[in-house]
């Protein structure tokens, strides 16, 4: 049963109310963890009661100041590590693993007052598009339990969309915060690679991991990235540039409809022809269509584009993603945290307790990437497949420099189909991984770009768009979000 | 001069040195790089490997390898990349060593050796540099009965891999280019060059060919080898057994051997099939390193003097002959124990270092230890040359002292009173001394007198032994010519 959208309240929503005394944050925080403990989704790993009662006390007491985010319930991925909470990754690898630090980004956000509801489900190590790969099983789209959330943060989407929390965190290596937004119905973003610290982020690809929001709307989007972006001296893929004020910029966006219809008209928007080939489900397509028209009818300037190298995108990403996951994930050896099996006792060799505990706590799909990543890396190999990769990898970056010389975004479908059905594409990686096939090419050239929800396409189920911005624009493409949601109220995605 | 043959065999050796950099932190965190503390004190979420932790490079660890590198005449790469070196062990948390693989920060450098291959005849050669690049080390694994423990203190260190040319053709050259190695990365504070404890570490690439063979022969690399001497015997070792097994009709294989210094061998650890494929691909955690024009230069305007630079000053300053300057400054603690010493003196330089060239360090030779390991300290060896000058004993006398230092760590003057090692310089004392021998050997006396000019040194002999040896040689001297020229009686 989907819970009744129209009661949703928005983050800023809450802060207006919390600021009016109307309510306090002890009571959303009540509120939200009551109706994760009755969850039936899985999209909680934990609930971090104890922390989310602490952290709206110091909300109401006003020791967390005014921001746009004090008091406000968060969901958080389990592969962001949490001090003294477990963090598992969804892996058994990890079941018993309580972290010894905090992620930057849940530093961060601690301090802005936000109140951390629980810890959610994953793909196992971020590696999934349905959320079936969770050790802990899997996560339930809201609204419709038989079918996916998308994945890998299955979890924090689910999380969002059905009222457990109001915001989530979570992290995207090739479309991982974009795709579950898409089947769920909620905003997605990931931000350009650096702008948001990935210290406390577990691995799974360095080069194109991102941490991002998950949000109902926007505005909430732009306040939480604000509040986590910026140089981190722990992590040196951070760039120390200026966050712009992305809260007040979609704010008035939002709510100036003077200034919002001069945005839309001052706006280019490109449509890359690669995104709407062969395989696009025509209810996704026609919602995408619609945005389109409702953007040109405000007056934004439509651009045809092309991305020519995208086509090679998705086997670029599953050379370069697995490869940086071998390496990333030979620190789970059973040596220093984590369980460890040792089949013979006492008198398991070293090499017997390696085989075994990676062998019997890692899942399949880990198991088949780090294969795959050992493989490409190997003397001999190295050229023909990671080297290469790179390579294109480049080009594909280039394509998409070369679009922003003439546009400020590119729009497209999030993925080429509503949510599918659970089981129906386990059997398949090749067709599991075609869903990440217009989210892909963004990581690899290292832009930001946004899911946003835009109707429903077959079934009845949400479709979302995507938004592509150029490198370091988070601000403009926010505000476009922030237009076509304007666009979609006004009836224009029906 | 040909190089050194064995038996229709000429040697090829290439070293490379780890040198541990004397940063006050690791190299891509902020844990304490210190030795001897208690185990798994200095670590932190990022040298223990916990899930989402990053490395950060050290920029002072940069700023080391840029002083090494200028001071062995490396090209400054301005951009290096660091790498992801891959295999599992229990003392490498990460699974992989960051380390620089195909971009490292300095290339193509050079030193100029001096050695020894005969006894007695000084030669120089220049030895080239490959290539010095920046990684940091794994922690250390203990094994005992049953089980094994894994200390991560020193997982993260900074280290520096110095690669050479295969340019040595004796373990003569290859010990003489790892002493003035190490004294150069002493002498700019790089690393303090302490071997036991593992700062300064060398592996030799071995390979023998026929003389007059151009193409290399098949090489062994030799692992643990943790002192000068060690060097030279283990490399020793394995030339001859390489030779032995051709020689036998056998061929030499391509593998790693560990030497073992008890009993004097080499033994094989693994095989070339064995060995590692590291999959070493660009570290995706860390951007490029660059370094500018501007760093560079501001490095080289902060470094210490060189040990050429200090010979030179030594030869200005207390007027030592060349090849004393050189040696006295061939380490940096060498050269503060000389100058040290010297301040105590009473201005006899030259007196000084040849009691430090002789004596101590063919004390330390023999000892197998260093300066710093010198049982008494350098003020002691300067106050032993002031009591020389000073008349107060003879330089026989002296080396009696010296033993007794070196047994005792007492100050000479001290050993001097309680040894009543004083010399006799009263000329009374020893014109009495010289009557009495003169008077129990009148036929010495009269064949002297007769044109027997060598029983001078009789004479002398006799009267020191009157003296128990503790006459001022040089006014004995005098004093028996006198007596004997009948001058005095």
């Amino acid at each position: 049963m989907e819970y009744p959208r129209h009661l949703f309240k928005k983050g800023w929503e809450w802060r207006a109310l919390l600021r009016a005394k109307k309510i306090s944050a002890k009571e959303i925080s009540a509120e939200f963890l009551s109706r994760a403990r009755a969850d039936k989704t899985n999209a909680f790993l934990a609930l971090t009661e104890e922390q989310a009662t602490k952290a709206a006390a110091r909300a109401d007491s006003g020791e967390s100041g005014d921001g746009a985010l004090a008091g406000i319930p968060l969901g958080i991925k389990d592969n962001l590590v949490t001090l003294g909470v477990k963090t598992t990754c969804g892996s058994k690898i990890l079941s018993n693993y309580v972290p010894p630090y905090s992620a930057t980004v849940v530093e961060r956000l601690k301090k802005a007052g936000m109140v951390p509801i629980g810890k959610c489900n994953m793909d196992e190590f971020a590696m999934g598009s349905s959320n079936e790969n969770s050790a802990y099983g899997p996560v339930f789209l809201p609204q419709d339990h038989a079918r996916v959330p998308g994945g890998s943060s299955g979890g924090s989407a689910a999380a969002v969309a059905g009222n457990l929390s109001v915001m989530a965190l979570g992290s995207d290596t090739g479309g991982s915060v974009r795709q579950p937004a898409s089947f769920c119905g909620v905003v997605g973003m990931k931000p350009t690679y650096g702008r948001v610290s990935r210290y406390g982020l577990v691995a799974f690809a360095s080069s194109l991991d991102q941490v991002g929001p998950l949000t109902l709307d926007a505005q909430d989007c732009a306040d939480l990235l604000e509040n986590i972006a910026g140089f981190d001296p722990w992590d040196s893929t951070t760039q120390e540039r200026e966050v712009p004020r992305y809260g007040r910029a979609v704010g008035q966006v939002r709510t100036d409809a003077s200034h919002r219809a001069a945005f839309l008209k001052n706006l280019r928007v490109g449509v890359p022809k690669e995104f709407f080939a062969e395989g696009l489900d025509s209810t996704v397509r026609t919602q995408v269509e619609k945005a389109i028209d409702a953007l040109k009818l405000s007056g934004a300037k439509i651009v045809p584009v092309s991305l020519p190298h995208s086509k090679y995108a998705l086997a670029v990403y599953y050379v370069i993603a697995v490869s940086e996951a071998s390496a990333n994930l030979q620190r789970y050896d059973g040596v220093r945290f984590g369980p460890r099996v040792l089949p013979n006792g006492q008198n398991t060799t070293l090499e017997e307790m390696y085989e075994s505990t990676r062998g019997e706590l890692f899942g399949k799909e880990v198991k088949r990437r780090i294969l795959l990543g050992t493989f490409a890396l190997s003397s001999g190999y190295y050229d023909a497949y990671y080297k290469r990769a790179c390579q294109v990898r480049s080009l594909i970056a280039r394509d998409f420099n070369e679009c922003f010389a003439n546009v400020d975004v590119l729009i497209g479908p999030t993925t080429p189909t509503v949510s599918f059905e659970r089981g129906s594409k386990t059997s398949d990686p090749l067709s599991m991984y075609l869903s990440d096939i217009y989210t892909v090419p963004v990581n690899l050239a290292g832009v930001p770009a946004v899911s946003m929800p835009f109707g429903k396409g077959e079934k009845g189920l949400p479709v979302g768009i995507q938004l592509i911005g150029a490198p370091w624009q988070e601000q403009k493409l926010l505000e476009t979000v922030a237009a076509l949601e304007c666009l979609f109220d006004e009836g224009k995605g029906a | 001069m040909p190089h050194p043959t064995y038996h229709g065999y000429e040697t090829v050796i290439g070293l490379e040195v780890h040198a541990q950099l004397a940063t006050d932190t690791k190299l891509f965190s902020a844990s304490p790089n210190h030795y001897g503390d208690g185990p798994n004190r200095n670590i932190n979420p990022v040298c223990t490997a916990q899930p989402g932790a990053l490395p950060v490079l050290n920029r002072k660890a940069v700023e080391f390898a840029i002083r090494a590198g200028l001071a062995t005449n490396c090209k400054l790469q301005k951009v290096s990349v660091f790498s992801r070196k891959n295999y599992f062990y229990p003392d490498l948390p990460k699974g992989y060593q960051i380390s620089q693989f195909d971009k490292p920060i300095c290339l193509a450098g050079w030193l100029d050796i001096e050695f020894e291959n005969e006894p007695g005849v000084r030669e120089t050669k220049r030895i080239n540099i490959t290539r010095i690049h920046m990684e940091e080390d794994a922690g250390k694994s203990q094994h005992l009965a049953g089980f094994s423990l894994v200390d991560l203190n020193r997982a993260g260190t900074p280290l520096i891999e110095i690669v050479s040319e295969p340019d040595f053709r004796s373990p003569a050259e290859a010990v003489a280019y790892l002493k003035m190695l190490r004294g150069i990365l002493q002498y700019t504070e790089v690393c303090d060059g302490n071997m036991q404890e593992g700062n300064f570490r060398c592996d030799a690439n071995v390979s023998v060919r026929r003389v007059g063979e151009t193409k290399l022969g098949t090489r062994a690399e030799l692992k643990n080898i943790n002192s000068f001497r060690f060097v030279e015997k283990a490399i020793e070792y394995e030339i001859q057994r390489q030779i032995n097994v051709i020689n036998s009709g056998g061929k030499v294989v391509q593998e790693t051997r560990l030497y073992d210094s008890a009993r004097n061998v080499t033994q094989s650890m693994r095989s070339k099939e064995e060995a590692h494929d590291y999959r070493y691909f660009p570290e995706p955690d860390l951007p490029p390193l660059v370094v500018s024009d501007e760093w560079i230069a501001r490095v080289k305007s902060e470094l210490p003097e060189l040990p050429d630079a200090k010979a030179q000053r030594f030869v200005a300053d207390f007027g030592l002959p060349e090849y004393d300057a050189k040696v006295i400054t061939s380490t940096k603690p060498l050269a503060a124990f000389y100058e040290k010493a010297n301040a105590k003196s009473g201005n006899e330089p030259k007196l000084v270092s040849n009691w430090l060239m002789t004596e101590v360090l063919r004390m330390l030779k023999e000892a197998d230890k260093e300066i710093e390991q010198c049982p008494f300290p350098a003020e002691h060896l300067g106050e032993l040359v002031a009591l020389i000058k000073k008349g107060d004993i003879s330089s026989k006398m002296a080396k009696t002292v010296f033993e007794e230092m070196w047994t005792s760590g007492q100050d000479p003057a001290t050993i001097v009173r309680e040894k009543g090692l004083v010399q006799v310089s009263d000329p009374a004392e020893l014109e009495a001394a010289i009557r009495k021998v003169l008077q129990s050997n009148p036929k010495q006396l009269a064949d002297f007198r007769g044109g027997k000019d060598k029983l001078f040194g009789f004479f002398v002999g006799q009267t020191m032994k009157e003296t128990q040896g503790k006459a001022n040689p040089a006014l004995l001297n005098e004093l028996v010519m006198a007596f004997l020229k009948g001058e005095k009686e």
